[in-house]
This record gives C-alpha cells, structure tokens and sequence, in this order.
C-alpha cells in the first residue's frame, strides 16, 4: 500500500498548497469579475505579504520552533498573538499596496482598451518585485519555522507513512474561514451587493447610485487583504520567501482562476484546489522541474479548449 | 478612409513640390546620421569609447523589438512569450552549427552536411521560429487579446523550461557552446587575425557590427514593404475594427497568423545572430523578463511606429548596457571624492543596476497612464489599439467627436 500512501500524501500536500493558490486565486477573479483586467501584479503583492510577514515577525521578536530529541516543540503562547499580529499588518499592508496600486495605475485606464492596463500591470509587478529585491535581496530567504511540524497521525497512534502535520492544519486553520468569510460578505452584506451590481453592469450600477470608484478600490482591497494572508501563511508553509515567488504563485494562481471560470468565486476554490493537487502529483510522481511545464501546459490548454473555464460562463461571448 | 490613400504604395504627389528648405535639412540630418553608424565602429576604436561591444547587443534587441512590434503594433495583439521565439531561433541555429548539438554527430558525412553552414543555419533558424509563430498562432489566434496575452505568456514559460529539462538535446541550463560562426570571404567573424586577400586584419568584433547593421537595414526595409502591402494594411484594419474587416472580406486569422509568424521569423535571425556574437546560449537568456524588456521598447517608443520603436530601443537598451553601469560608477567616484566614509559608503550602496526592474516597470506605467501612444506616436493611429476606446463603450456623439478629431488632424497636416 506504499504507494497508496505516497498518493495520500501527495494530496495533502497539495490540498494545503491548494488553499494557498485558492487565496491568491480569488483576488485574481474578484479584480476580474469586476473590471475585467488581469491584475498581474497581484503575485507580487502576494510576494510582498510573505516578505512584510517575516519582517513584523522579526521585528516582535518571535521565536523559531525548538527542536529537542528531533521533535519539534509546541510553541510559547505569545507566539500565537505575534502570528495573529503579523497576519493582520500583513493583510492590511497587502490591501492598502493594492487599493494604491489601483488608484495610481490601472483607474485612468480603465475605459480603454483591456491592453492598456494589462501592460500597466506587467509595469506595476516590475516595479514591486524591484522593491522585493530592495528590501530581502535577489536571493530566497528563510522564513523561519514559527509553526511546529507535529506529525498528527502519529500522535493519533494511527501507524503510517502519511504525515499530516501541524503545519497542514495551520494551513486549512486560516484560509478557510477567509473564503467563508469573503464568501459570506460578498453574498450577505450591502457592499457586497454592490460588487455584484458593478460586476453585471457597470453603468447600471452606477445609475442606481453606486459609487464604482469606491466599489473597485473595495475589490482590490480584498483581493489584497487575501493576498497578504496567503503571503503570511505561505511563508510559515514553506519557510522560504524569494522576490520571485510572487510571479510563480501568481501564475499557478491565475491558471487556478482561469481554470475554475474566471470572474466566478467558486470556480477559483475549486481551479485552486486542482491546481494545487496537479502540482503536488507531478512534483511527486514526475520531477519538480517539470511542474512549471505542467501548469502552464494546463493554462495553455484550458485557454485553447474552453477559455471560459470549468463554472465560467461563456466569456468569448461577451469580447 | 483618408488613411488608406496615403498608406498606398508608391503614391507620387501630382504637383512637383518645391524644394523645403526643411526637408534638406533632414536629408543632412539623416545622411550624417547613417554616416557616422557606418563609420562607428572607427570612431569607437580611434576615441577609445569601447562601446562597441555594447552597440551589437543594442542593436540586435532593436532589432528584436521591430519584429515585436509587427505583432503588437500592425496587427495589435499583446504577445508576452515573444522571447520564446528568439529562443528557438537561436536553438535552431545552435542544433546546426555546434559540435555540441545531437546534429553534430549525425550531419557530418551526411547529405544535409551543408546545413552546418551559418548562413544556412540562421536561414533555418528563421523558418523555424516563424514556424513555431503559426504553430502558436493557430489554436490561439481565436482568442480574445487578454487571453492570447496568456497564451503567450505560457508559451514564453514553457518554451525556456523544456529547454532546461531536456539536457540531453539542449545541453539544460549550461547552455550550448560553441555556436558556429558567421563568415564571410573565408573569413570567420570574430576570430583574429583574418585573413583577407593575403592581407592579415585584426578585426575583432567590427564585423558583426555590419552583420547586425545589415540584417537591422533588412528587417527595416522589410518592415516598412510589410507595412505598406495588401497584408500590412489588412493589419492595421483588423486592428482597428476587426468586425468591419471581416466585413471587407478579410480573413483575421490567417492575417493575425502572417503577423505572428512574421514577427516570429525576425526574432529567429535575431537569435542565430546573437548565439554566434556571444558564442554560448542557455535558456536564462529567453525568460520572461527578456520578452517584457523587448515589450518595453515597443511601447515606449511608440507602439506601430518603426523610428518610435527604435528610439524605445535606443533607450531601454542604452539605459541597461551602457549608462545604468556608468551612472553608478560615477556616483561611486562622486561619493568617493567627497571624502566623508559615511557618504562614500551610502554612494557605494547605490548600484543601478539594481533598479532595472523598478525602471523597466515604471517605463511601462508611465507610457500607459499619461502617454500611451509613445514618444513617438504612429501619426495613421492615433486613436487605434492599444490607445483606442472599444466599441461598444464608446457613445455615438463621442464616436463622431472622436471621427471629427481625427479628420481635422488630417486636414491641419
């Protein structure tokens, strides 16, 4: 059954890289939805996240996960309030970047052509990945291990190959209730309300007293907040952080996006999910060099095959 | 459409026009231009600029960029892999002429030994990569802009990974050296001394300044024909209204194809050019960021204008080869001679080169926000593409406020 086990393996750990990709995906679909531009530098707020995360936790001193007689130990109690800390200042940090990104660059072009504010985007990641190299340098660094990688199979008494860990959980701990949450408050509240109406029809929306400028910079706010949880929790995830990781991410998470039918917030949880798993299975069972191939093997296709995606509507439709 | 007529190839003035005292200036203006490119590579030696080794790089990026600028500017689709070409290009041309490539081993001796040939080679290297452009273009031409912009995207991913992943073939992330060398007379470029007609020259890199010159004069020449022929302003028509095209009974996506396999083409002879000149290629040369920086130059310049794209080039490249690494130099000097070791050490952390993402990507924002025609607008298209208003947001009384602009600028002129 080895290799049963390996395959459940795999899947938990794509399943938590999932929720990661599924976090970035959505700001991705939310900026879509509502303006129709690919904020392509969303993965670099992404990146920006992880990078403002490691800082704040450095900066409150928090400690690195002892490890004695090869085990990791639990945690001290402040560092649980020093990661709660760190995930807000993270979040708001990421939501402020992307509400300025959107004022500064992408607002005036926003009634041309959908060319003209992609291309700002590609400028817009430049310049934050020019800041990534500003502030941690060109090489990855460590993120220290802040949560404990507790295998909890084991400490069930259950004997087996598959390790879920602490750090999983973590994972699933985080980005859960955020998609419920973002879910709830796009469905529930007033504001949420007038995203949708924005998302239909721009014009009509305005004409029903909707301010649009302020429900874009909402979206883009969001998105943001998002992107700056996943900054934190990849980080913790995967203890490294590099001013390039926003651009992999950010691809993996539009394909994600792209891949569920972009624009449509179930379709990003489930293309993140997939998406997550995909990579997980080929780092696995092909080699981790080939896994870039497969992504963007799989945008390629999907674009080809159904540009709308797996929930979308048909978006070639409306060009 | 106004714009048609003076698009027409070989279109005479009936009235013989006195002589413009403006024009001759511009022909003088012009002649000493091409003058003193000619004769660079004897200033460069004569005044020590040693810049030279930084004009073919230069002008070969330039030259990248106009094929680019076939696809984004003429036919108006965004292609973020463009590098994936040049790529395959130069991969193209490697796989003939290396004694490291699997070719090496089974051309020699064999029929198609010939192929070994530089010039042969770089010939194949543009089959090949225009090749690839159709190849690309077919299943995706279909697709609206943002999303062709991703399929090329993907494309320009894929493209440098395989290249790493398969080292068996492509020798992975070493790269493949040596690359055949051009020649000319018996004479291979860059190997000294050579001998001409019993004389011996030291030549150095001078001949593939001419090489790059030439093939920029072709690709120029070729351009501005594409431009003005029945494909050219098929074009321009798809984009700018690619519904009332179809109308006129163009087909876009076999236009949209010639474009993307064209512009493919001239990346190819970009790449078997540039692998020679460096004599090494690996696949961190064709990323993501190159097919941004060639982008770059596109649209600083002046998307769909040829001088604007050059000028674009002029400055992106000369920025990045030339003055980002003096500038810091001197500020390094500046900070050394004021004496004081915490200024000297603040100088001396500043490094340009650093910033090269920052300006790249400021390049791209600023055009886009406050100047999105360029520097040099493409007069035909002012209101086209990339700077348009699309259809169905544009209302009637602002279509004719936006036809009737365009008429009186026709007329003014």
């Amino acid at each position: 059954m080895l290799t049963f086990e390996y395959f459940l393996q795999q899947l938990v750990t794509g399943l938590a890289n999932g929720m990661l990709i599924t976090l970035v995906a959505i700001g991705y679909t939310l900026v879509y939805g509502i303006v129709e531009m690919i904020n392509f530098a969303h993965g670099d707020v992404f990146m920006l996240g992880a990078f403002s995360s490691v800082t704040t936790l450095q900066a409150l001193g928090a400690q690195a996960v002892k490890r004695v007689a090869n085990k990791d130990q639990p945690p001290i109690p402040e560092t649980y309030l020093w990661l709660v800390i760190a995930l807000i200042t993270s979040m708001v940090f990421c939501a402020t970047l992307n509400v300025l990104i959107e004022r500064l660059a992408y607002r005036r072009l926003r009634r041309g052509s959908r060319m003209a504010p992609l291309i700002s985007a590609i400028g817009v990641s430049f310049i934050l990945q020019n800041f990534g190299i500003y502030w941690k340098g060109v090489s990855p660094v460590n993120f220290p291990r802040y949560i404990p990688q507790i295998d909890l199979v084991k400490a069930f008494g259950i004997d087996s190959f598959v390790r879920v860990t602490t750090k999983d959980v973590f994972v699933f701990v985080v980005t859960v209730p955020l998609v419920i949450a973002l879910t709830l408050f796009i469905q529930r509240t007033k504001l949420g309300k007038a995203m949708r109406a924005t998302a239909q029809d721009r014009d009509a929306a305005q004409l029903m007293g909707i301010d649009i400028n302020r429900t874009i910079a909402l979206t883009f706010l969001l998105g943001g907040a998002l992107a700056g949880a996943a900054g934190l929790v990849s980080g913790l995830y995967n203890n490294t952080a590099g001013f390039q990781m926003g651009f992999s991410y950010g691809l993996n998470s539009f394909t994600a996006a792209v891949l569920g039918g972009i624009g449509n917030l179930n379709g990003a949880m489930l293309g993140g999910v997939f998406i997550g798993i995909l990579a997980a299975m080929s780092d696995g069972y092909l080699d981790a060099r080939w896994t870039p191939v497969v992504i963007f093997g799989t945008l390629n296709l999907v674009l080809i095959i159904r540009p709308s995606g797996i929930l979308g509507q048909d978006l070639a439709e409306r060009a | 459409m106004q714009t048609d007529i003076r698009m027409m190839p070989g279109r005479r003035s009936y009235v013989e026009e006195p002589a413009d005292p403006q024009q001759t200036r511009n022909r003088i203006l012009q002649a000493t231009a091409m003058a003193i490119v000619l004769a660079y590579p004897f200033l460069d030696l004569f005044f020590g600029w040693q810049a030279l080794l930084a004009f073919i790089p230069m002008m070969l990026m330039i030259t990248l960029a106009l094929g680019l600028n076939i696809v984004v500017g003429y036919a108006g689709l965004l292609d973020l892999g463009y590098a994936a070409f040049y790529a395959i290009g130069a991969y193209a041309a490697a796989f003939f002429t290396s004694p490291n490539s699997p070719l090496a081993s089974v051309l020699p001796g064999s029929p198609f030994a010939w192929m070994q040939d530089f010039w042969v080679a770089m010939i194949m290297a543009v089959l090949v990569a225009g090749c690839a452009g159709a190849l690309l273009g077919a299943p995706t031409l279909r697709l609206r802009g943002d999303y062709l912009a991703l399929v090329t995207l993907g494309f320009g991913e894929i493209v440098p990974r395989l290249v790493k992943n398969l080292e068996p073939w492509t020798k992975g992330v070493k790269g493949m050296n040596p690359i055949g060398r051009p020649y000319l007379f018996g004479c291979q470029f860059g190997v000294d001394p050579c001998e001409i007609l019993g004389m011996k020259l030291k030549l150095g890199m001078i001949p593939y300044y001419y090489l790059t010159l030439v093939v920029g004069a072709i690709s120029i020449f070729a351009i501005i024909r594409l431009r003005n022929s029945r494909l050219g302003r098929a074009w321009a028509a798809i984009r700018d209204d690619e519904i009332a095209a179809q109308g006129m009974g163009i087909n876009p996506v076999t236009t949209k194809l010639w474009a993307f396999s064209l512009g493919a083409s001239f990346s190819g002879a970009t790449g078997a050019i540039f692998g020679a000149y460096l004599q090494t290629i690996s696949p961190d040369q064709f990323e993501y960021s190159t097919s941004v920086i060639v982008l770059c130059m596109v649209i600083l310049g002046g998307t769909g204008n040829i001088w604007g794209v050059m000028l674009g080039g002029l400055l992106i490249q000369s920025f990045d080869r030339i003055f980002a690494e003096r500038l810091t130099g001197w500020i390094h000097k500046a900070g050394a001679l004021t004496g004081d070791p915490t200024i000297t050490a603040a100088f001396n952390s500043f490094d340009l080169l650093k910033s090269r993402l920052l300006v790249f990507g400021l390049c791209l924002v600023l055009i886009m926000n406050l100047r999105p025609q360029g520097i040099l607008p493409n007069r035909k298209r002012r209101e086209t593409a990339l700077t348009d208003l699309p259809e169905d947001d544009v209302a009637p009384d602002e279509a004719v406020m936006i036809a009737g602009a365009g008429a009186s600028t026709e007329k003014s002129r």
